[in-house]
């Protein structure tokens, strides 16, 4: 998973050329708790960097997903429509929320590795 | 000892509050439907009331009927204000020696400041050296049974004192989450112990508050500051059966001619169980609409793990209040379909 890049909102991204994966922690998912429904955004949405893209609600509460980079949806994860536990059991994998065409990929350089999202963890515990 | 054995904690009326174990909310609140749960409420304010009269005074206050309840047993109830508005919703033992009060935690030291209005200073004592604790769920009889041989005959809402593990404890049948169980008020130095004990028993898991309020929720109980309020009746709320025929009619409460008056003409919104279709969770302040006319608010609402699904409660115009009226949730600015369902969604199982 090294090359997933996280925010400080616990969001992932995984790039490959153009395009790119997002999703939630495996920190945030256990932060969270039981993940009971995810409103995910519209293919062909544009969204910016920081800005509201996604909802996550556990038992608990719904919070918001943000985008980590800008650009425009392309696809989305119908699995987690049937099966929002997916986030729970595989945040940084099979519980990926929706995938997005980057429109300025020099955003990636402000995001965190997998090393310093790490410390950065560490730092808030 | 929550820490111990893994609690999350939150902040709530100035407690730590145990909000998830690490089974987490849905795990927990499935083993209380299907075994039992044990619940640490002690943030709940429990009052005592002494001297003959306290019934009579007590009824100055609130509308449900206090002279009336036979010794050993409890009642729901809540205190009104003018406008028939609910400032807490509690419950109220006849013990021998007092009246026994259990109120919501961020409603207690106003309560005690009311009820010492009403029957003065010496007369109200507030309890702070009890902490208090549910024991929730279908085998929560036979768990405690082992360490209270009898207790399984205690009837429904009646109380009595027992022992635990050499502890004085005062237990009553009832609880806050539909399933059969028992309440108990336990003296500070000795609830560790009495915890341990039924945590020891092999059906018993602890349980937090999260799962204590989805609980509540699919059994279409009130939550206080959600679901009751200053700006809330008991008639709108459907807790009319909390008022007696002699109390409706002799009055005598605060709010005593608003609640006359929307009992004889109905209320003009009421408090209803809401199904939202699909999977999202409305909740509270989502606003309900039928068409373009807003109709309503969501009051308490989440996921419901027994019911699968989200389920909600709110205050709906009494036009379209009647179970299976198609409304419409407004979450995050779209509007999602949902029913007026018949409360409670998950039935109760209370021992009768």
């Amino acid at each position: 998973m090294s090359d997933l890049r996280f925010t400080k909102e616990h969001e992932w991204v995984r790039v490959e050329g153009s395009t790119a994966t997002v999703g939630i922690s495996e920190y945030a998912q256990e932060q969270l708790g039981d993940v009971v429904f995810v409103e995910l955004p519209s293919v062909g949405a544009d969204v910016e960097a920081g800005g509201d893209a996604a909802v996550v609600e556990s038992v608990k509460a719904a919070s918001e997903v943000y985008a980590p980079v800008s650009g425009k949806i392309t696809d989305v994860n119908g699995d987690l429509e049937a099966s929002p536990g997916l986030v729970n059991e595989s945040a940084e994998g099979d519980g990926w929320f929706w995938k997005m065409e980057l429109s300025d990929p020099d955003e990636l350089g402000e995001l965190m590795t997998p090393d310093e999202y790490k410390t950065f963890l560490e730092e808030l515990d | 000892m929550h820490a111990e054995i893994g609690a999350k904690f939150v902040p709530f009326a100035g407690y730590d509050m145990p909000v998830q174990y690490p089974l987490g909310i849905l795990k927990e609140h499935q083993h209380t439907r299907a075994q039992a749960g044990l619940f640490d409420v002690s943030h709940m304010g429990q009052v005592r009331l002494l001297g003959p009269d306290a019934d009579s005074l007590l009824e100055q206050v609130l509308p449900g009927d206090i002279s009336c309840l036979e010794p050993g047993h409890l009642r729901y109830t809540m205190f009104t204000n003018d406008r028939a508005g609910v400032v807490d919703d509690l419950m109220v033992t006849r013990r021998d020696d007092d009246l026994f009060l259990v109120v919501n935690a961020g409603c207690k030291d106003n309560d005690v400041r009311l009820l010492r209005g009403a029957l003065g200073e010496s007369r109200v004592d507030y309890v702070q050296d009890r902490a208090l604790l549910a024991l929730q769920g279908p085998a929560a009889a036979s768990a405690l049974e082992r360490h209270v041989p009898g207790v399984s005959s205690l009837q429904f809402m009646t109380a009595t004192s027992i022992s635990i593990g050499g502890a004085d404890v005062w237990i009553s049948r009832s609880g806050y989450t539909g399933e059969d169980g028992f309440e108990m008020s336990v003296p500070n130095p000795a609830a560790e112990e009495v915890a341990r004990l039924l945590l020891a028993e092999p059906e018993v898991e602890a349980v937090g508050l999260g799962a204590r309020d989805s609980l509540r929720l699919e059994a279409g109980l009130c939550l206080y500051g959600n679901d009751l309020t200053q700006e809330t009746t008991p008639v709108e709320a459907g807790l009319t059966w909390t008022i007696s025929r002699r109390r409706r009619d002799a009055g005598g409460f605060p709010g005593d001619d608003v609640i006359r008056k929307q009992i004889a003409e109905g209320p003009t919104r009421r408090r209803v169980g809401i199904k939202p279709e699909g999977r999202a969770p409305a909740r509270a302040h989502t606003p309900v609409y039928v068409g373009d006319k807003h109709v309503g608010e969501i009051t308490s609402g989440g996921f419901g793990p027994t019911v699968g699904g989200p389920v909600a409660m709110g205050y709906i115009d009494r036009e379209f209040a009647k179970a299976g009226t198609a409304l419409e949730l407004e979450i995050r600015g779209k509007r999602h379909a949902a029913a007026v369902e018949k409360l409670p969604f998950t039935p109760h199982r209370y021992a009768k």
